[in-house]
Formats: C-alpha cells, structure tokens, sequence
C-alpha cells in the first residue's frame, strides 16, 4: 500500500458516516423547506419560497433576533468568566493544572438534561436558593428566578462554560513568558501589559469559545424549554414545534436552513480569525 | 408473588396458545401513549388472542400524525390518538370504516360515547378515554375559583403562581372560552381579541406546562393551573387540599380515541385488540390506574366508590361531559392557531 493514500482509506468510514448520516438526511430537509404544507401536516410536492419569506415575516424573524441576543450575552458572558478561569489556571503551578482543568470539565460527564434540571431546583420558587435565604432569616417575598430569560442565560453560561475556559486555555499556556517578561522590563505596568500584549496574542481562543458558546446557544432548545418555562421561544423551539406539535415540516426546514447558514457563516468568520491570528504569529517571528 | 404468579400463569397460557394455534398468530404494531393502559395489556392480550402484537409509543397526537402521514398509515395497525387527529385520520382516507360486528365490546359504551359529534355511530374511531380541561388548584392557598378570568387574570397574590397548557388548542380554548367563543372558533377578528388576552395573561404566568403542572402544585410553586381532569387527579393523588373545578364559562370535551389504520395488514387481530380493550374489566383498569373517565358503561359501574371520592371528577356523568363543546379539528386554520401561539409565545 503507498503511503498517500493511507490518509484516504483512514478516513473514508468516518467521511462515509458523516455523508450518510449527516450530510444526506440535511440535504433532505433542506429540500423540504422549498416545498407547500399539506393541509393537514404532510408535504404537496409544489415547489414555492413562501416558507423563506415566512423566516423573515417580523414575528419570526425577531425570535431570531431574540434568539442571537440571548446567544450573545451568553457566549459574552461565558467569554468573562472562562478567560478567568482560563487565565487562573494557566498561572497556576504547572503540576496543578491538570486537576484543574479537569474539574472544569467534570461537569461534561453527567448529562446535559440532569444539569439543566439541577437549575430548576436551585431556582424554583420553593427551591434550594430561596430556602437558603430563609434560612438565613430572609423574610419577604422573591422574585421569581425560574421561568425568565435570565434564568434561560444562566443555564446557557453554565452549560457552555467549559468550551470557553478550555479554548482559551491553550492560547494562555502557550504565551511565551518571554514576551510579557519583555513588556515588563520595559516598563510596562501589569495591567497595560496584559491590555496590549496577552490578551490579543489570545483573541483567537476567546473567537473560537465565543463562536461555539454562541452556535450552541442559538439552536438550544432544551434550556429555553426548561428554564425559560415555555414563555419564552428560542428559534430552536419553534423549529422543534414545526417538525413535533405543528407539523409544518416545510417552514422548520426553511427555519432550520437559516439557522445552519448562520452557524455556518460565524464558523467560517471565526476560521478566518484564527487564520489571521497565526499568520500573523508566524510574519513577527519571521520578522 | 401476586404479579409472579399472574406473570407465570400468562406464560403458560402463551405457550399453551402458541401450540394451540400456531397458524392465526399475527403481529400487530400499536402504538399509544406511555403509561395510557395496563403494563401487561399486551402480554395478556397475546396471551389471550394468541397474536404477537407490539407496543410502540409517542408522546404527543403531532408526533404519531407526521409519521402515520408520511408512511400512508403503512406499519401501524392500531393507534391511540385524540378525536380531532381521528377526524384527520378519516379525512385523509387512513382510517378503517369500522365493522361493528367484530367489536362486539362496542355494546359496553355509554350511549352518549356512541354519539360524539366528531363521529356519530363509531364508523371510525372508537372512545378510549374522555373528560374535560379546566382549573387544578391548592384550596388550602386560594379561594376557589369560578371564571377562566381567575386563571388569565389573576389577583395579585396568586399572580406568577400559574400555569397554562402549552399545547395549541388548549392554550387558546382557555381564552375562547372566556371570551364566550366556541373553542373550535376560526374568524380572525375574534381570534385576535383570544390572543390579546392571553398576551396579557402571559404575563401574570409562572411557566407553560403540559407533563408537570401538578407537580408544581403539590410543592406549592403554582397555586392554580389549567389543567385535564386527569391529570389534577394526580395532584390530589399526593395532596388531598388540591381540588379540580370547571369554570363558569365551561370546559372543552376531550376524547382520546382508537382508530384501525386502513393499512393494516392485521385487521383481524387489530379488530380482537380493540374489542380486547373495550372489555369492561380491560378498560376499568385504565379508568381506575390512570385516573382518567373512560367512555364505557360496563366499566364505569365498576369503579369503586372510594376512588370516586377521593378523585369526585371521576364521578362526573356523561351527560354532564356533553354539555361542553368537543374540540373539532379545524383543518386549515390549525396553522392560524400555531401562529398566534407563537405570537403569544413570543411576546414580553
């Protein structure tokens, strides 16, 4: 067997499984948006753009606004708190960080559903959080935490959290110590330091966590469905009532194919970034 | 040891049968809601029959449709669903015309049951379980309630202490009914004041709940909720201070039926399984263990009385039931009332 063209034969089962598995059963969804409803659920093989122009009809199209703006903040968020953490560790004696990380990604080991729920028992209205204050002598009456937008962002920053501190993670680590140790014999204070020189040599780290905090929200419909309690639809809700309770599969497929053109354009953006960022690495060291 | 014993005397009957009659075993696929009969239902029918049917599930009327649709109704013999999806399965040609001869059970059913307007005379769709959609509420935290009005627009301290159903038709009936509307009412300018309401409503709610509203009432997170009867039961199942009311202005009827497919390549055996259901001991067991009204006289009659005490809205008698109006299926405008749920959904 030649050489070149082990790579091939290595990677064709997992290229067949992903063609097969993903590629094909997309493109037959993404077929079905350019079709008419059925009166009753099935699908009249006419073809027509109604269900693309049904996407940006205002009532749909601001739930996907609402949706990038809850994707937003929370990928914001979990950008803060994750480039901490990811700075924390990295700081950190080298021996220690290991554990460290690992507890970062402990949470991935149980299920992302038992996590959503733990929410809804911190939060509800008789819940851990609320009986804890009144344990502590708190006496009036709380706002409701569960059911509410925030509640639904709180969820997403938890859940995604961890894509952040390990994406941002990598970039920190391989910072070459020489560099801020330069910045700081020049005179440097420790703040300018870390403003001009460690944090755009990692802006390629928190590109790719707050690309992936934000993609995986934005489609997210199990933490609005559970934490926003119903009242509050992300688009991957309504592409969930389409296919499950409206059976208007047409208009979820055209929902579904902006959604993916979405994810697809950011992912693309944030390639590009890191594209930049390293051949921009490479022009100083040559230089 | 009663559930062993029961178990093991199925299994010698099974085999017994199996040797018996060997050449009309057939297979049947049903598909129903989990939890929505006996566990062994199956096991015994086959027993029983001497067939080999299969349970399969869905969770919701949506999800059993799009697949019944887009297979022509091909894999199934026998489903569970509720009555409007029933009239779509006949309007689309899937249902089998019903051969009352060979449901000889069909004689068990209230007289009332065999004359739903959804389908007079049973020619599609047989009566499985029915009951009503109103108010589930803690009596020991509000005061009863008499209107729709005290759910959608509630006093201020049971305001953000309410839940309604998420489904569609359920949502909006809530504000139909209040409104004084039919809950299969279509015309937009009416359906427009429905939304309104429930825009407002929306923001006095804890949550949209469908699967855990009584339990929201059992830790005391709501206080009032819309709610099937059935499912109240098992609110009060676990808490005797939460009580089921209907409101003044009425509830919808609600009938969850069995219909054969066409398609079936097993209608004999979907025949005897529907037949098997209606048997009076058979479906006493869903009135008693699932806590929901079934549409059968044989059954009913055998109840015990203490359950209907501690559950009174199992009490309630036909006549009472068909005083409310049955949800119909709306055929076009189902898509007008998925928007306005979104709209309702989607609004602050």
């Amino acid at each position: 067997m030649s050489s070149d063209r082990r790579p091939l034969i290595l990677m064709s089962p997992a290229i067949l499984w992903l063609f097969a598995l993903m590629v094909v059963p997309c493109a037959l969804i993404l077929v079905l948006a350019f079709f008419r409803r059925g009166i009753y659920g099935g699908i009249e093989y006419i073809w027509t753009l109604e269900n693309l122009r049904l996407v940006f009809d205002p009532l749909y199209f601001n739930i996907f606004l609402k949706s990038a703006s809850v994707a937003g903040l929370s990928a914001g968020i979990a950008c803060v708190l994750g480039y901490a953490a990811a700075y924390a560790i990295a700081t950190m004696p080298r021996r220690n960080q290991p554990l460290l990380l690992f507890f970062a990604v402990l949470p991935f080991w149980s299920n992302y559903l038992v996590r959503t729920y733990a929410w809804i028992v911190l939060l509800n209205r008789e819940g851990l959080i609320v009986n804890l204050a009144r344990w502590l002598g708190y006496q009036g009456e709380l706002p409701s935490m569960l059911y509410t937008e925030e509640a639904v962002v709180i969820g997403l920053v938890y859940n995604y959290l961890p894509f952040v501190i390990l994406s941002c993670y990598a970039p920190l680590l391989r910072l070459n110590p020489e560099i801020t140790e330069a910045s700081r014999d020049l005179g440097a204070s420790a703040w300018t330091t870390f403003r001009r020189i460690t944090l755009p040599m990692t802006v390629p780290g928190i590109a790719t966590g707050f690309v992936f905090v934000f993609v995986l929200s934005i489609g997210n419909f199990v933490t609005p469905a559970l934490l926003g309690g119903g009242q509050f639809q992300m688009i991957g809700n309504l592409v969930y009532a389409q296919f499950l309770t409206a059976n208007d599969w047409p208009f979820g497929a055209a929902l579904s194919m902006v959604l993916i053109a979405v994810m697809l354009g950011l992912l693309m953006a944030q390639a590009v970034v890191a594209e930049r960022a390293s051949g921009l690495k490479k022009g100083q060291g040559n230089g | 040891m009663l559930r062993l014993s029961i178990r093991s005397s199925a299994c010698a009957v099974a085999v017994f049968t199996a040797f018996a009659a060997p050449t009309f075993a057939e297979s049947l696929t049903v598909s129903n809601w989990d939890g929505y009969m006996a566990a062994d239902a199956m096991d015994s029918f086959n027993a029983a029959s001497g067939n080999e049917a299969e349970l399969v599930l869905h969770a919701t009327n949506e999800e059993i449709m799009g697949k019944l649709i887009a297979s022509k109704g091909i894999g199934y013999d026998v489903v569970f669903v509720s009555s409007p999806f029933a009239e779509v399965l006949n309007n689309l040609g899937l249902a089998e015309t019903l051969d009352h001869a060979k449901i000889p059970n069909i004689a068990n059913l209230f007289n009332e049951a065999t004359l739903l307007p959804h389908d007079p005379g049973n020619t599609f769709s047989l009566p499985y379980a029915w009951g009503t959609t109103g108010l589930c509420y803690r009596s020991d935290l509000v005061d009863e309630p008499t209107s729709w009005g005290d759910l959608l627009m509630p006093a201020g301290d049971v305001s953000g202490k309410t839940t309604m159903l998420a489904t569609d038709r359920w949502l909006l009936a809530a504000g139909q009914l209040q409104l004084g509307y039919s809950v299969n009412e279509t015309d937009p300018a009416k359906m427009a004041k429905v939304r309104d309401l429930l825009i407002e409503a929306k923001k006095t709610l804890l949550a949209y709940d469908d699967t855990t509203f009584y339990a929201k009432l059992v830790s005391g997170e709501a206080e009032l909720v819309q709610a099937w009867d059935g499912w109240c039961n098992y609110g009060i199942g676990e808490n005797a201070d939460i009580k089921y009311t209907i409101p003044a202005e009425g509830s919808d009827l609600w009938v969850d039926t069995m219909v054969i497919l066409k398609a079936s390549e097993h209608k004999e055996a979907a025949y005897d399984f529907v037949n098997y259901i209606l048997d009076a001991k058979n479906h006493r067991w869903a009135a008693e263990n699932i806590l929901y009204k079934v549409p059968n006289k044989a059954a009913m009659d055998g109840v015990d009385a203490g359950l209907i005490e501690a559950f009174p809205n199992m009490g309630m008698s036909p006549v009472e039931m068909l005083k409310f109006e049955q949800l119909r299926d709306v055929g076009a405008a189902q898509r007008d009332y998925s928007r306005l749920v979104s709209e309702i959904k989607a609004s602050n």
